[in-house]
């Protein structure tokens, strides 16, 4: 996307054009957003990654549960395009890729909010907000920021997360862990992300902000968007999910819908169940 | 337009405060304050500093200075260090000389020479240190030595001596003159037209700053590169266009002072550096990049000015000085780091 478009323009556009459709109409309905067969990364000997196949639609949260070392990073970085795959395929909305860079991912509408990368802390919220796509205005060398416009964008676009900020000049430093998570997702959202990957985005927060931050992904899904949803915590997952993904040991263990899983099978499955009522035996035989 | 987005920093403070509060934890407070200070003290304390002349003066002394550390404030917002700039200033005025004096070259033609050749220094310095990752500071250091050791030995190669002069006699140095040393007089001050170039710079460096793309890719690129980097800010590109800008600079200054001075000494500019640095650090830059302004950079160069002048009119011994520079240094670093500190702070919950 050329940074000097203003994409909100685009997409309104295209969103009044075709009703509620999305923009893209040249993928056939039932061609998932992105796709993967027979997945499979190596670093070196080590096997990182293997055999996932797995979808993901628009309007749907696909949850990737996984225990240390499983395997969801490697799989979110092939994902978002921070490194290769060296096995099976990729497609997105049905064509075959293989990205070198971030920006490719990007261009492709998939936008991945790292943890704690997602933001310049010392920079205003408007200036994050824009960071990389800004909108300038006058031609050059009289080119500049179009200030008031990104400030207005900004404002407007985190009401519809439900973050009012009242002076986007505050240093996005000053707000709280969730509500940086906010502005990086509204930021994809608004940037024309049609997959958004979050990497463990409720790892370092409390209850209320976790809370806060699974109310984004419903906002997200809601608009349309294909979700990524990468945690460790099934309590977190079972409410927003869609689809569950279980990774072990690089391995696909699990692919499950919504219908076919309760909170308790998910909790059991995820912390590998037998060794938990193991642990409760233990616990009761030699209680203290 | 408020006074909040028309500030060299453009990330103003807490919501909602008064614009006290917000003015009052501004890295630059310190410096106005301070630069006040000074100048309230030398006037009371000296006959001459409140005069057109001790006025033209000390903007004589910070002009170069200015420029230079507005360059570098730029330079280390975006979280790098510049030590050739200051031997690169007597590089590129060399260049000029040497070719005006040794080739007969037209002044204009040897001073668009010398600033091709300093971008190239300023590329080389970018490049090495986004390409290699080894830190600028080490990978300056090495460029300072080598501009130091090309200045001299060149120059004894060519002339036999440690100067180079005859630049007045070049073709073309009358509006050469006019352009970077003439002088205008008010009351019995004579200002140079250097000084017109520094406030150019500051403006210019600060419009860049706070109003354009470039400029939020400056402070995104010093403040966190890594999250800059993966939203799509070109930080190596970034980088290496404030390397070149810092060699342009002491471009600008180099030839300003060949053309004043009509002669070029090989060994000139060694040490300056450190000023550089000192007056973007008094005027707010933070040594960890991500925060300082052009304005602060002026004010703090203005500082140091000030401060040099003002001890020669007290009369006092110039021994004194390094130890005031040293004094304030620290104090400016701690408030910066206090200021920024609290800034960043996360609000609770
Ligand atoms: N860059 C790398 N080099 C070598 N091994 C790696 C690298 N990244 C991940 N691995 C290995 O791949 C496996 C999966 O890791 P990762 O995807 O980070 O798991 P998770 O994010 O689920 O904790 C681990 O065994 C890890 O040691
Ligand atoms: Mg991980």
């Amino acid at each position: 996307m050329r940074p000097d478009l203003h994409p909100m323009d685009d997409i309104h556009a295209a969103l009044d054009d075709a009703g509620d459709q999305l923009p893209e109409s040249d993928v056939a309905p039932h061609t998932p957003l992105l796709e993967v067969r027979g997945l499979g990364k190596r670093y070196g000997g080590v096997v990182a990654l293997q055999g996932i196949s797995a979808t993901v639609n628009s309007g749907e949260v696909t949850c990737v549960l996984g225990d240390n070392g499983a395997g969801k990073s490697t799989l979110i970085k092939i994902l978002s395009g921070v490194v290769s795959y060296d096995q099976g395929q990729y497609f997105v909305a049905g064509k075959r890729v293989k990205f070198s860079s971030p920006r490719q991912a990007l261009d492709r509408g998939i936008a991945t909010v790292f943890q704690d990368l997602a933001v310049v802390p010392l920079m205003s919220i408007w200036r994050n907000f824009f960071l990389g796509s800004e909108p300038t205005r006058g031609v050059w060398p009289f080119r500049r920021l179009d200030i008031e416009h990104a400030q207005d964008v900004t404002v407007a676009e985190l009401a519809r997360f439900g973050l009012d900020v009242q002076d986007p000049h505050q240093p996005v430093g000053t707000l709280s862990g969730g509500e940086r998570q906010c502005v990086a997702i509204a930021r994809a959202v608004y940037f024309g992300a049609r997959v958004l990957i979050l990497d463990e985005p409720t790892a370092s927060l409390g209850v209320k902000q976790a809370g806060m931050v699974i109310r984004h992904v419903v906002q997200a899904r809601e608009r349309g968007l294909g979700v990524i949803f990468i945690t460790h915590n099934p309590r977190h997952a079972y409410p927003v999910g869609d689809r569950f993904i279980m990774l072990n040991h690089g391995a696909m263990v699990a692919n499950v819908t919504r219908e076919d899983i309760d909170l308790n099978d998910l909790t059991q499955l995820m912390s590998g169940g037998a060794d938990l009522d193991e642990l409760a035996h233990e616990v009761q035989d030699h209680p203290g | 337009m408020t006074a909040a987005t028309m500030s060299a920093r453009g990330t103003p403070v807490t919501p909602g405060r008064s614009p006290l509060l917000r003015a009052l934890a501004r890295p630059e407070l310190g410096s106005v304050i301070g630069a006040i200070a000074i100048a309230a003290f030398f006037t009371t304390q000296t006959d001459q500093f409140a005069t057109w002349a001790g006025v033209a003066n000390v903007l004589d002394v910070t002009a170069a200075l200015g420029i230079m550390a507005v360059a570098v404030a730029l330079l280390m917002i975006g979280g790098e260090f510049d030590l050739s700039a200051g031997v690169l200033t007597a590089s590129t005025g060399l260049v000029t000389a040497l070719l005006v004096d040794r080739l007969g070259v037209n002044i204009w033609e040897g001073i668009a020479w010398s600033l091709l050749f300093a971008l190239a220094v300023g590329f080389l310095n970018g490049i090495l240190v986004t390409r290699t990752r080894v830190p600028s500071f080490i990978v300056t250091l090495g460029t300072f030595f080598a501009l130091q050791g090309l200045n001299v030995g060149v120059t004894k190669q060519l002339t036999e001596t440690v100067q180079v002069g005859g630049v007045d006699e070049a073709q073309g140095y009358g509006v050469a003159q006019a352009v970077f040393a003439s002088t205008w007089t008010v009351g019995e001050g004579e200002f140079r037209v250097a000084i017109l170039w520094w406030i150019v710079v500051a403006v210019v460096a600060t419009l860049l700053l706070v109003r354009t793309k470039f400029g939020n890719w400056i402070f995104a690129s010093g403040g966190a590169p890594v999250s800059a980097r993966s939203v799509g800010v070109p930080v190596g590109r970034t980088k290496i266009l404030l390397f070149m800008a810092t060699a342009a600079a002491a471009w600008l200054v180099g030839t300003i002072s060949v053309v004043r001075l009509t002669s070029v000494q090989a060994n000139v500019g060694l040490g300056e550096e450190f000023n550089y640095i000192i007056a973007a650090v008094i005027g707010g830059c933070l040594l960890t990049g991500g925060v300082g302004s052009a304005i602060g950079a002026s004010i703090g160069a203005l500082i140091y000015g000030m401060t040099q002048q003002g001890i020669v009119f007290a009369q006092w011994d110039n021994d004194w000085f390094p130890l005031f520079l040293g004094g304030m240094l620290l104090a400016a670093v701690l408030i910066n780091t206090v200021v920024v500190r609290r800034r960043a702070e996360d609000s609770p919950g």
